[in-house]
């Protein structure tokens, strides 16, 4: 466990309280999807936020209780009914006007950073039933790299993201690098992240959109610059050939099947756009929208049964074919990199 | 209130006597004899009918208790479709129910815990109790309470057991469109129906909780004598009065999109699925309120008592209740902090929804401060209190926590909002209640529950609820969404997820204990004491064994603790030396007073039991039910059925002129046994409904102005108007039809029968003209292509179907004047309607306004 993923307060003090009260919380808060392991400015602020305001809790409640409890076990009889008073005005308006005052002046001074603008790349993503559309538009871009259900960013950039939604709302969320917005259709939001430490994170739909709400996942790769810039430059590239004889059979299994009337190959007559396009699937790192692996078994049981691993998916399942068919149509997609 | 339309001195009915009693009445003995024949006479106009007919009792004891257990069962239902879904969540990538069978258990836990628990349990406990805190034989309308259980069973049954046969909706308890709209299926509908079905019940309730409150208190019980808990009921009742119709207003144009494809949601027909997330939490966010402030009321009532002293800050708790309600409506955004809203929306909202922090914490540091000035008790209600305590201080610091709107986007629709939201509803809702329970169980079922089971309960609720969700606020941050039906191995989620399945397992044994407690055989026990806790207020004033007819005579009341100050209360109570002892034509009675310093105003004749309310229910109910398989005739029939039954329940009942005119109500005062205008319970249950409907009408308008202001093109510039000369003539008519209401009324009143029905007849004309020309007005649009042909049939149909009750109503009172029932001194009814009227007036103008007008001139 990589207890220093966790964010807390910049300040030494607050550090060492939130370190001694907390302990063994903060053993278990990394992970590739919590909001308290930041990889970005604006999950790292918000991290900071909440341990602040953790801190702050924690004192509130036990003056409470403390009170209650010492009113009612320890010192039982009657008292003075000023003090009565002045207790009801102190913590009914006093402290609730300072602490929630302090915080609101704090906590909004924030808001403006979920949206300021990004320092070229805009991604655009549109909400599926269930995966992920993805378009990279580099600043300046005339045409849109085409890609789906991972999503790859710049470390030390904010970048623009432009959310949309095809059929039911959805909502766009890595925790790993800040917070989480809708996805409608019929009407665009915006979000910017700014990631700075490289790594692959994990985000997931946060609004729930029927069946496989579950299922409607994704990698977030933090790269680079210039890996990031490499990858993009190979996304825009066509599909690469069958590579093996094997594959050769998928690629024609492929055509065979009408598995492109719903999914683009670049490069090939497969134009499909009702599915994910697949130009570059072997390059991801995960399958059907973080659902599965890469390997050679996980794309055979997705080709079979897609609807096993992912209720009311719209693939149909190609379970008619034969184990050596799924397996060659699955090795041509993982050589699709 | 105007008391200018009907000036009482012409009418012969203020009360006459001594008020408030002289001393030398109160010190006059009852003889031994008078009393025994009176309680036996009252007794027997309360006496519980027996056998089958038991069902057709109508008495506030009666149904309070089928209510509140009706309620409980569906509880613990809904509890135990969480325990599935915990286990279900046990372990990762879990099959233990399906995906879909995952999303019904999920929506419905929320749907049946929110719709069909915490609300009418609140409805319950107030029916039950109200009375005996205002010192009331019954609440005003005994037969709509039966009614409004009748209805919620009904619903309720519909609703939950649509799980049973694998058809219940499935798209979250907040049915957001466009999911909830394309869901095949009946789920979506049964939704819709069976809960707007549950919803009128719960304003029936609501009308009948605050008229109780402001109209049926005992003499000199003054508004800043009232128990807390009234206040409460008051604040909630009137909550419930606006924040309900907005939903039912979303349930309405929801409906109309799944049956007709009418486009309210539909982004691609220029509708908008934001509105409905408006109306919805519109209604949502003062709904958490309407679940907690009353039980902060129980609180506040066992407070005082543990205390043994009055409550510290009446009227500030008073007006902190009145506060939290008044800011509970401007909360709703928070509830949509990712929907990419404007940040000075954000901004405002983030800080009203802290705001709201400082009303309540009033109240809480309100019951500390009564805890410091007195000396304390500790009982067992007061051990679930300090749970609630304990509970509700984390549910609101994290609530503090997610009102700064940037936390919000990380956390929101995460565990970490399962968990505060059970910390809000357990710490604000369950534990006060239970603690009610343990508190008041001597008035309600003469027995007392087990301290040591009581105990048993509290450890095992306190400790597995606090090991269920506490670690969910580390689950949520570690990134788990909500609403998910398994998860993968390895995001740190695992064993986090094991040990609130665990601690949902140590909750529902308490339960199981608590409902043992509650259930089980008490007959050998010995009666408890009449007034175990010391308490002070008029409740503890009830009678051990039962006795049905709710107080034995109506105190005179001078302080907000009777039975600690007024001393020898209790004992005249029993003596009947109070207000109405006796029940001399063998009828069941209660007091009216005036609505500030209840003031003796009239001796109000209540319902008996009866199966017409049953009638009603059943056909209302079928009215809701059938659409939901698309069988709409049987729909129409039973609606037509319910209006009828409906109509025979009044008319054989409530139109019934009372004899005599006056009679002797105790101490020397004679009072009117029948009031029409702002003086009659009636009127007030008008005008309260009226204001729900206007509430749920404008919030229809509000949709019209919304997609007006959300979009450029609303309406498109070649989209077709409605009729304008139509429209006009609509609503000209419906005017006119309200001036021959208003005129009937007069002529009445004046003594010119004739004209006064003439006026009446001419009326219905005007009415059916209105509604006729609207109906043309709107008829060439086709409201399935786009939402702004959509949203103008919508509030024509609205006004339509307001123009048809109108109608019923004049017809209703120009038979009544025909048959004799209606008649210059006996005109409550023609009031009513005149009431309804005013409201049907002014939203007919505006709709026609809106249809008509608007659209050219935007």
């Amino acid at each position: 466990m990589k207890r220093n993923q966790c964010d807390p307060p910049s300040s030494v003090r607050a550090q060492g309280l939130a370190l001694f009260v907390l302990l063994p919380v903060l053993a278990g808060c990394d992970g590739v999807q919590s909001a308290l392991a930041p990889a970005g400015e604006d999950a790292s602020v918000l991290a900071t936020l909440f341990w602040v305001m953790l801190i702050g809790a924690v004192v509130l409640f036990t003056l409470m209780n403390g009170l209650f409890f010492y009113l009612t076990r320890i010192r039982v009889h009657a008292q003075s009914e000023t003090v009565a008073r002045w207790l009801m005005i102190g913590g009914g308006i006093v402290l609730p006007v300072v602490v929630v005052g302090t915080l609101l002046v704090w906590g909004l001074s924030i808001l403006p950073d979920h949206r300021q603008g990004g320092d070229g790349l805009r991604i655009h993503v549109t909400g599926e039933q269930w995966w992920w559309r993805v378009e990279y538009w580099p600043e300046g871009a005339d045409e849109p790299v085409i890609a789906a259900n991972e999503i790859r960013f710049p470390a030390g950039e904010r970048t623009e993201l432009v959310l949309e939604s095809a059929h039911v709302i959805h909502s766009f969320w890595i925790p790993a690098l800040g917070g989480k917005m809708d996805m409608f259709p019929g009407r665009e939001t915006f979000l910017s992240l700014r990631p700075t430490r490289p790594g692959t994170f994990r985000g997931q739909c946060a609004e729930f959109c029927g069946a496989s709400h579950t299922w409607m996942a994704f990698d977030a790769h933090v790269m680079e610059p210039d890996a990031f810039d490499d990858w993009l430059a190979a996304q825009t590239e066509d599909a690469a050939a069958p590579a093996s004889a094997a594959a050769e059979r998928g690629a024609e299994l492929f055509g065979r099947e009408g598995c492109g009337a719903c999914h683009a190959i670049r490069g090939t007559d497969h134009v499909g756009t009702v599915g994910p396009d697949l130009t570059h699937i072997g390059s991801r790192t995960t399958l059907a929208a973080g659902r599965l692996g890469v390997s050679q078994s996980d794309f055979q049981d997705w080709i079979a049964h897609p609807d096993a691993l992912k209720p009311g998916v719209e693939m149909p399942p190609f379970d008619h074919l034969s184990d050596d068919e799924i397996s060659d149509l699955a090795r041509y997609l993982r050589g699709l990199e | 209130m105007s008391m200018s339309n009907h000036p009482p001195q012409d009418r012969g009915r203020e009360p006459r006597g001594t008020y408030p009693p002289d001393q030398a009445e109160l010190d006059t003995p009852v003889p031994d004899e008078l009393c025994r024949a009176q309680a036996t006479r009252l007794r027997a106009a309360w006496k519980l009918p027996k056998g089958w007919r038991y069902w057709s009792e109508v008495n506030n004891i009666q149904i309070g208790k089928w209510y509140a257990t009706t309620a409980l069962i569906f509880m613990l239902c809904a509890g135990v479709m969480a325990l599935i879904i915990r286990l279900q969540l046990a372990v990762p990538d879990n099959d233990l129910v399906s995906a879909d069978r995952f999303n019904q258990l999920f929506t419905m836990h929320g749907t049946v815990m929110m719709f069909l628990f915490a609300v009418p349990m609140f409805e319950a406990i107030s029916i039950l109790l109200l009375p005996g805190f205002l010192g009331a034989r019954d609440m005003p309308f005994p037969r709509l309470s039966a009614y409004g259980y009748w209805c919620f069973l009904i619903g309720g049954l519909f609703v939950i057991s649509s799980i049973l046969f694998n058809i219940a909706p499935r798209s979250g308890w907040f049915m957001y469109p466009p999911l909830a709209i394309d869901d095949e299926g009946p789920g979506s509908d049964i939704w819709l129906l069976g809960l707007s079905f549950i919803e009128i019940a719960s304003i029936i309730a609501a009308v009948e909780l605050i008229v109780g409150v402001l109209k049926c208190r005992a003499p000199g019980m003054r508004v800043n004598l009232m128990p807390l808990y009234a206040w409460y009921v008051l604040v909630v009742g009137g909550m419930i009065l606006f924040a309900f119709p907005p939903l039912l207003a979303g349930d309405y144009l929801f409906e109309l999109e799944r049956s007709l494809d009418w486009p309210f949601f539909d982004p691609a027909r220029g509708g908008d699925p934001m509105l409905w997330q408006h109306l919805f939490w519109i209604f949502g966010h003062p709904e958490v309120y309407i679940i907690f402030l009353p039980s902060i009321a129980i609180a506040a009532m066992v407070i005082p008592t543990a205390a043994r002293r009055p409550i510290v800050g009446y009227s500030w708790i008073v007006l902190s209740a009145v506060g939290t309600g008044f800011f509970s409506f401007g909360l709703w955004v928070h509830h949509m902090f990712t929907t990419g809203l404007p940040a000075i929306s954000l901004g405002f909202f983030s800080a009203a929804s802290e705001a709201v922090v400082i009303p309540t914490g009033i109240q809480l540091f309100a019951f500390l401060a009564t805890l410091l000035v007195g000396h304390v008790t500790m009982s067992l209600p007061m051990l679930w209190i300090a749970g609630a305590l304990a509970v509700f201080t984390i549910g609101g610091l994290t609530g503090v926590m997610l009102a700064i709107a940037p936390f919000d986007f990380q956390v929101h629709d995460t565990y970490f909002i399962v968990a505060h939201l059970h910390y809000t509803l357990f710490g604000g809702m369950i534990f006060p209640v239970i603690a009610g329970v343990y508190y008041f169980f001597p008035v309600i079922r003469k027995k007392t529950l087990s301290p040591r089971l009581g105990r048993w309960a509290f450890w095992l609720i306190f400790s597995g609820f606090n090991i269920c969700f506490l670690p969910m606020h580390l689950t949520g941050l570690l990134g788990m969404p909500r609403r998910v039906y398994t998860y993968p191995a390895g995001l740190g989620w695992d064993g986090l997820n094991l040990i609130s399945t665990l601690g949902a397992f140590i909750i529902a044994a308490g339960f199981a204990v608590f409902v043992w407690d509650v259930f089980r055989p008490k007959g050998k026990a010995p009666d408890p004491p009449r007034n175990p806790w010391n308490a002070g207020t008029l409740e503890w004033s009830h009678q051990i064994p039962q006795e049905y007819w709710g107080i034995r005579s109506i105190p005179h009341i001078t302080s907000r603790y009777p039975i600690w100050d007024q001393p020898g209360l209790v004992e005249r109570i029993d003596n009947g030396r109070y207000y109405l002892p006796d029940a001399p034509n063998g009828q069941r009675e209660t007091l009216i007073t005036s609505v500030i310093d209840a003031r003796p105003m009239q001796i109000q004749r209540l319902h008996t039991p009866g199966w017409i309310t049953h009638i009603a229910a059943v056909f209302t109910g079928g009215c809701f039910i059938f659409p939901a398989f698309q069988m709409y005739w049987p729909a129409v029939i039973c609606g037509v059925a319910a209006a009828i039954a409906i109509l025979v329940w009044l008319w054989a009942g409530t139109a019934r002129a009372p004899t005599p005119d006056h009679r002797d109500a105790g101490l020397g005062l004679s009072l009117p046994t029948y009031a029409s205008g702002s003086d009659s319970v009636g009127w007030w249950a008008m005008w309260i409904t009226m204001l729900g409907d206007a509430t749920a009408f404008a919030s229809i308008i509000f949709g019209f102005f919304f997609y007006w202001t959300s979009q450029d093109d609303f309406p498109r510039d070649d989209a077709l108007h409605a009729g304008g000369w139509e429209t006009a003539l609509a609503a000209l008519a419906l005017a006119a039809a309200w001036a021959l209401v208003v005129l009937a009324r007069g002529s009445d009143r004046a003594g010119r029968i004739g004209v006064a029905r003439i006026a009446l007849s001419a009326a219905a004309l005007c009415t059916a003209l209105g509604g006729g020309a609207l109906a043309l007005a709107v008829l060439p649009l086709e409201p399935a292509a786009h939402v702004y042909p959509a949203v103008i049939c919508a509030i024509a149909l609205w006004i339509g179907a307001h123009a048809a009750l109108g109608f019923v109503m004049q017809l209703y009172c120009l038979a009544g004047s025909i048959a004799g029932k209606l008649t210059p001194r006996h005109d409550a009814d023609l009031c009513n309607v005149t009431l309804f009227w005013h409201f049907f007036v002014l939203s007919s103008l505006v709709a026609c306004a809106v249809i008509g007008l608007a659209p050219r001139l935007l």
